[in-house]
């Protein structure tokens, strides 16, 4: 079994399924969206992130590279061996992901559960993408969760095989499935691959009884627009697809700054932030085509 | 702003808040001008107790009374909104200290030449060296004035009165000749054959008679007063409220009220009795007010003499009331503890009725409403929150918590039970219960539960990492319980530690129990005895153990300061060997200047108290049950026993401002952490990490623990952000935790605010257990809540 890592552990966690929750955050994804805010959960490996405004120039990651690579940080001749991470007392370096051991994942998602029977809230399991990690370990971490009495929310683009969703079919409470885009082609030029696996997963889904949680990240410039949203309505229905809530997800732009920290570019060029009335509109369209379910917001 | 000031229902309300809220405070002086007259005719002629009476009755014969236009509820502890009066037999202020009140940029008083005229010529000259202040500070020890002076502990009863307590449902049973009747009663019994405290008992009966008598003079000038205003108003609309102001005051104080409306002017008389017989700490507070006047209001809503809004009229005037009086002016170490107006008067609405039933009525929903519309600090409206409550009420208090003021806290009813049943309380006086001042949990009517003074954990701390030295002026105050560097284990530094804490609550409590007996002895409160059982049946005076149950609390500050300091010292220096004492010690003398890499270390790489995490909070425990047990156990000199609570109103800040760097890396003079809250910026894993954190502090063993949690407003926006923090407040409550409150305010505001304070005049800010005014607040207090962790997500 191969140890995922973890990015981060959302404790009171309120947009991501019902009630107070814990969120857990896995490293690696199979999609690359150009939206993304959180560009360190796209690589399965463990990388390192360099705060700029933090670091006063001292010198001590120098000091401690052995490859001649800390100041300025060259990430080709990075070894990411951490000797510099270790020596800045500044906190300027810091790592993106670090393995659990399941036991110790499961007690700390249990801290919180007090929180969770008062609020109706669980865990949420989230990425990156949760099912492209290594499905003995996540379906262990849902079934401990699960017999716990610990509801499980699976947060999820879609894009693996469905035999992974099956793994976890029996644990989850609730799957938060994004729509990103209905037509292939565009689909695959704003994430890196075509939506067909996705619409597919989520139809078998639905068939074998998942609850479904359909969540739409908006961007205006790329799918904020009336016809995305007919197709996806119409697309729900003629498929006959059993969707217990929808949310429209309003994009920010807040994790731009994070590709710096990974010595990568952000193009945020013809995407912007959604229309507050169009959303509204949105939403209107959804609850008059029988999507009672449906908020702005997460 | 200008706008924001006119808050409240109607005209009438407007017009009085905004008066109560525009007028400066003031010094009153007649009530010590009075006093001294009152001093110069009987003492030496009447008992003690008789004297204190005497002296109220001859006040309230005497002093100017005011009606202000449109008040609907009568009566000021001075002659106008934001009087303040002095109490020169607590504290005879010099004409520097009168000077400085003027003066000074916050918390200030206006003094007039005619004010420090008077002060000169006929208080300084009777007042000094009778003052409370000089019999206490002549009687204490060397040590105890050396600690003190170092800032290990404060001492209440210095500059204001014992007093934290709270009133019954007793107040709107009885009228004060019914009271008079009671004490002719437990005259009679008197044994002057065996007892050979009859005497003092009759000086004291006698006393709470004359006490009696002095409210239901201040009742018949306020009728007088009133009928005399309205034969001259013109106005028949006022004229007829005139009128009705009389009736109330021909039936209270002296009979049980007999309306909603005579029960919230019976309970203000009641007020400002025990506010100006002598200075209490606390004021007084009405309790369970929505479950005293619940009846009223129902039965005078079923005889159609009062609807809702009417009610709701009422209970606006009388928060204007409270909001009028400022605590009276302080000076040296009790300012620095308490830099604040507010007086700290309490309400606690909700919780449950004396049979264990859901106590919420209408009446406290219309306390909701006018805390919402009126927004004042005083009184510090909170919420008892029992499993019992409905969710509607607890949902409604979070709704306006969430508005961002500070108001309501919130107490745990099922934790103040077990708390009090386990300080020796029966199942019902528990019930009773609740929280005064910040959140201090006592037997409401039925106990004298006084607070003694702050207890810096930190510092004790800090002189044991010195040998008993005092790094910030070289002094040996502590035993010299060994040199750092030579502990081999954690386990010896720990035992020193308890060494130093037992030899300083040793120097505190004998300095507190001669306290209590100067008060005793000299400052006997008859009106207040009236009102606290069994005072009247014992023949004993509230100040020397007549109450019911007799309790002194400690507070111990720096929580959050004291559990990672210890961490830094066990995880860094024994645990892991990262560096050695020696190091350490040099780090926080040279304030952790040239030494980053310790810094780093105790700042981001060692376990925090606040996150969760069994290593920090297990310190926590360790020091938290240390001080509990060995305050707990100790006797007072009023029959009860010492307890402890974990507050502190705004003496972190002094607390902090007499220590150089602490090993967590908190730097010389800052702020220790307030409450039981973490420290500062060490809580990085959310509300519910803190929360789980805070609740491994037994709060059951306590009387009373307060938690700050400052939000931004967007976590809480919505229907689901207001279930979200009514989930946390009630999973906090199943955990045992005490009290939490809440501030949500943008850090950019406070910034904002702290620049440009003339623009944001209105902005009221939760400090420790009360909200205030920001602009109010010394710099460094601002500083402090600006940074507290804020609670924000955006992962």
């Amino acid at each position: 079994m191969n140890r995922p890592l973890v990015l981060n552990i959302q404790k009171y966690a309120i947009h991501d399924g019902a009630g107070i929750r814990t969120t857990v955050f896995f490293k690696g994804c199979p999609l690359s969206c150009r939206w993304c805010h959180n560009p360190e959960s796209q690589r399965y490996q463990r990388e390192l992130m360099f705060h700029q405004d933090r670091c006063a120039g001292c010198g001590a990651c120098a000091g401690a590279c052995p490859h001649g690579a800390a100041l300025p940080l060259d990430r080709d001749a990075c070894r990411t061996c951490g000797a510099c991470v270790d020596a800045c007392v500044h906190d300027a370096r810091e790592w993106a992901g670090r393995p659990y051991e399941l036991g110790e994942l499961v007690r700390e998602l249990e801290k919180d559960r007090m929180f969770y029977d008062q609020s109706g809230g669980g865990v949420t399991l989230s990425g990156g993408e949760v099912l492209a990690q290594d499905m003995d370990y996540i379906a262990g971490l849902a079934q401990r969760l699960y017999e716990k009495g610990i509801s499980v929310d699976v947060d999820t683009c879609g894009h693996v095989s469905y035999e992974r969703f099956q793994r976890v079919l029996p644990y989850a409470d609730t799957f938060l499935y994004d729509i990103k885009l209905m037509d292939p082609g565009e689909h695959e030029r704003y994430t890196g691959v075509d939506n067909r696996l996705i619409l597919e997963n989520l139809k078998r889904l639905s068939a074998d009884g998942g609850r479904i949680n359909v969540r739409l990240p908006l961007i205006e410039g790329v799918n904020a627009f009336d016809r995305h949203i007919q197709e996806v309505i119409a697309f729900l229905k003629r498929e006959n697809i059993r969707i217990y809530r929808v949310n429209l997800l309003k994009y920010h732009s807040t994790g731009s700054s994070k590709y710096g920290k990974l010595g990568r570019a952000y193009d945020e060029a013809g995407m912007s932030v959604p229309d507050e009335a169009w959303l509204e509109r949105s939403r209107e369209a959804f609850l008059q085509n029988g999507f009672s379910n449906t908020e702005i917001g997460g | 702003m200008a706008e924001r000031q006119e808050r409240g229902m109607n005209e009438r309300i407007r017009k009085l808040r905004k008066l109560s809220v525009e007028t400066q405070p003031h010094i009153y002086m007649e009530r010590a001008v009075l006093e001294t007259e009152a001093y110069q005719m009987y003492e030496g002629k009447v008992s003690v107790p008789e004297l204190r009476a005497l002296t109220l009755k001859h006040f309230f014969s005497n002093k100017k009374l005011y009606i202000g236009d449109g008040e609907l509820i009568v009566g000021e502890k001075g002659d106008y909104p934001q009087s303040a009066p002095t109490f020169p037999e607590l504290c005879c202020h010099t004409l520097e200290d009168m000077h400085n009140m003027n003066d000074r940029k916050v918390v200030n008083f206006t003094v007039t030449e005619e004010d420090l005229k008077t002060q000169e010529e006929k208080i300084i000259p009777y007042w000094t060296g009778r003052s409370m202040r000089e019999r206490i500070l002549n009687s204490m020890t060397e040590e105890w004035r050396e600690a003190y002076a170092a800032g290990i502990f404060t001492e209440f009863m210095e500059q204001r009165g014992p007093g934290h307590t709270v009133g019954s449902v007793k107040l709107y049973e009885k009228g004060y000749l019914d009271y008079q009747e009671d004490i002719k009663a437990a005259l009679a019994q008197l044994d002057f054959q065996r007892d050979p405290e009859a005497l003092n008992k009759r000086d004291q009966l006698n006393a709470m008679y004359i006490a009696c008598d002095a409210i239901m003079i201040l009742g018949r000038r306020y009728a007088e007063l009133a009928r005399e205003m309205a034969a001259e108003c013109a106005d028949e609309k006022r004229k007829a409220e005139l009128l009705q102001i009389a009736a109330n005051c021909d039936v209270v104080p002296a009979h049980k009220p007999q309306t909603y409306y005579q029960a919230i002017q019976t309970y203000w008389f009641t007020h400002l009795a025990v506010t100006t017989e002598l200075n209490p700490w606390d004021a007084y507070s009405p309790g369970h007010f929505d479950q005293h006047l619940g009846p009223f209001y129902e039965r005078d809503v079923e005889a159609g003499i009062l609807d809702r809004e009417q009610a709701l009229e009422l209970m606006e005037c009388l928060w204007v009331k409270f909001y009028n009086q400022p605590a009276p002016p302080k000076v040296g170490v009790t300012l620095k503890e308490s830099g604040t107006y507010t007086d700290f008067a309490n309400i606690n609405t909700g919780g449950v009725t004396p049979e264990g039933e859901d106590g919420v009525n209408e009446v406290s929903y219309i306390i909701l409403d006018c805390m919402d519309e009126l927004q004042l600090v005083q009184p510090n409206s909170n919420v008892q929150i029992s499993r019992k409550n409905p969710r509607r009420f607890l949902k409604r208090a979070c709704e306006i918590a969430r508005k961002g003021w500070g108001q309501p806290a919130f107490y745990n009813t099922e934790a103040i039970i077990q708390e009090l049943m386990n300080a020796g309380k029966s199942l019902e006086d528990a019930r009773k219960g609740g929280c005064s001042g910040c959140v201090e949990t006592g037997a409401f009517g039925n106990e004298a539960y006084i607070l003694q003074g702050y207890f810096n954990l930190p510092k004790v701390f800090e002189l044991t990492l010195f040998n008993g030295m005092d790094p910030m002026t070289g002094k040996q105050l502590g035993p010299k319980t060994g040199e750092a560097k030579d502990f081999k284990t954690f386990d010896q530094l720990w035992d020193a530690y308890t060494k130093q804490i037992d030899y300083f609550l040793d120097i505190k409590v004998r300095g507190s129990n001669v306290i209590e007996s100067l008060y005793a002895k000299y400052m006997p409160v008859p009106f207040l005895s009236i009102l606290t059982n069994d005072c009247i049946a014992k023949g004993q005076d509230y100040n020397a153990g007549g109450a019911r149950y007799n309790t002194s609390v400690i507070q111990g500050v720096g929580t959050g300061t004291i559990s990672d300091s210890l961490a830094a010292v066990k995880y860094n220096v024994y645990d892991n060997q990262n560096f050695t004492m020696e190091e350490l010690l040099a780090a926080m003398k040279d304030n952790f200047q040239g030494h980053d890499r310790i810094l780093h270390l105790v700042r981001s790489k060692t376990p925090k108290y606040g996150n969760d995490n069994d290593y920090a909070d297990g310190l926590m425990k360790k020091v938290f049950n240390y001080f509990v047990d060995n305050v707990s156990a100790r006797p007072n000199m009023r029959g009860g026993s010492y307890r402890v609570d974990m507050l502190p109103t705004t003496c972190h800040v002094y607390f902090g401002d007499v220590m150089i760097a602490s090993p967590n890396g908190r730097l010389a003079h800052k702020p220790v952490s307030e409450g039981i809250s973490p420290e500062k910026g060490a809580d990085t894993n959310g509300p519910t990490a803190v929360i789980k954190s805070c609740a491994k502090m037994d709060h059951l063993k306590t009387g009373g623990t307060l938690l700050n949690q400052k939000f931004t407003p967007a976590v809480l926006a919505g229907d689901a952000g207001l279930d979200h923090l009514a989930d946390l407040v009630r999973t906090y409550f199943d955990m045992d935790g005490h009290h939490i409150q809440f501030n949500v305010v943008g850090r950019e505001t406070l910034l904002a605010a702290q620049k440009n304070p003339e623009e944001y005049g209105d902005l009221i800010v939760r400090v420790a257990g009360y909200s205030d005014y920001f602009r109010n607040l010394d710099k460094p207090l601002q500083d402090e809540i600006i940074e507290r962790t804020e609670q924000d997500f955006g992962y």
